[in-house]
């Protein structure tokens, strides 16, 4: 009565093609291990993660693009599946809050440089 | 520079907010639960092998056309699975359909489990990767998905379904019937 812990094929196999490789590990990289949640799945000894490794390397070799993976990832989980979340109404204030910040600090800089002079 | 320009506050204030929202995030007890987006969606295709020899596997394509059933995801070595048997029989016994999906285990570990916690399956499919409790937004097991009749997923309960959920479950599938 224990889990098989055998890792699914491609869970910790590269793929042949080094370019597909590449592309899958640079997505893995991006994608939340669901059972750990702190860490990507490229990052995670669980064994969920390996099969979401084994899941993203057999899609890419089938031919999918990384875009493809993320969405169909994306449309099973949410957003909550990627570390790169996209932007939407919930997300806004990430991507805005930076621009709005450099905005506020170059107006301070320039309030204070105009009383030295 | 005149203290009583009201600019004067706006760091504060600022810094007050962004205290105000991490004390309050801080202390709201947090949620963990990791819900599938397929809630509204078809249930995506998969067809899955037996994983005992007296019952068949699981196959998508036939739960279209049907009534409405669960789909629970579950496995031999699953604790809350062993706790959440007793409720799987009583559903069972008010004449609710039960389809399973065992994930990373074997057929004699199954059957035992069965034997000792009692079996409440008409069909259990092998999931010996994951890969289809991934296409459903699955994240643990138990889980269990209600499917309607047109083979939409209709609703989702993470973790063990308690003794106190079993009237709600009941009442979900009849929702959909």
């Amino acid at each position: 009565m224990a889990q098989t812990t055998a890792p699914a094929e491609l869970a910790d196999t590269q793929l042949a093609d080094p370019v597909q490789e590449a592309s899958a590990r640079t997505l893995m990289e991006t994608l939340r291990c669901v059972v750990c949640q702190g860490q990507s799945i490229a990052d995670s000894d669980a064994t969920m993660a390996g099969d979401m490794r084994a899941l993203v390397r057999g899609r890419i070799r089938a031919g999918e693009t990384p875009a493809q993976v993320r969405d169909w990832l994306i449309a099973r989980y949410g957003d909550y599946i990627t570390y790169d979340p996209p932007l939407s109404a919930a997300t806004w204030p990430l991507w805005l809050a930076p621009l709005a910040l450099l905005a506020v600090g170059a107006w301070i800089a320039r309030a204070s440089f105009r009383r030295r002079s | 520079m005149d203290v009583k320009r009201p600019l004067v506050w706006l760091p504060l204030a600022g810094f007050l907010l962004v205290a105000i929202v991490v004390a309050v995030a801080l202390y709201a007890p947090a949620d963990r639960t990791v819900r599938s987006a397929m809630i509204g969606q078809p249930l995506p295709a998969f067809n899955l092998r037996p994983i005992v020899s007296t019952k068949p596997g699981v196959a998508s394509d036939a739960m279209k056309g049907h009534g409405p059933r669960l789909l629970n995801i579950f496995a031999s070595w699953c604790v809350p699975c062993i706790a959440e048997a007793p409720q799987l029989m009583r559903l069972r016994q008010a004449g609710v359909r039960i389809d399973a999906v065992a994930i990373r285990d074997t057929g004699p570990a199954v059957a035992g489990f069965l034997r000792r916690n009692g079996d409440p399956y008409a069909a259990i499919g092998d999931d010996p990767s994951s890969a289809v409790q991934l296409s459903l937004g699955s994240s643990g097991v138990p889980e269990t998905f209600l499917i309607d009749g047109q083979g939409i997923v209709r609703r989702q309960w993470v973790g063990d379904i308690r003794a106190d959920q079993v009237d709600e479950v009941l009442a979900a599938v009849r929702d959909v019937q």
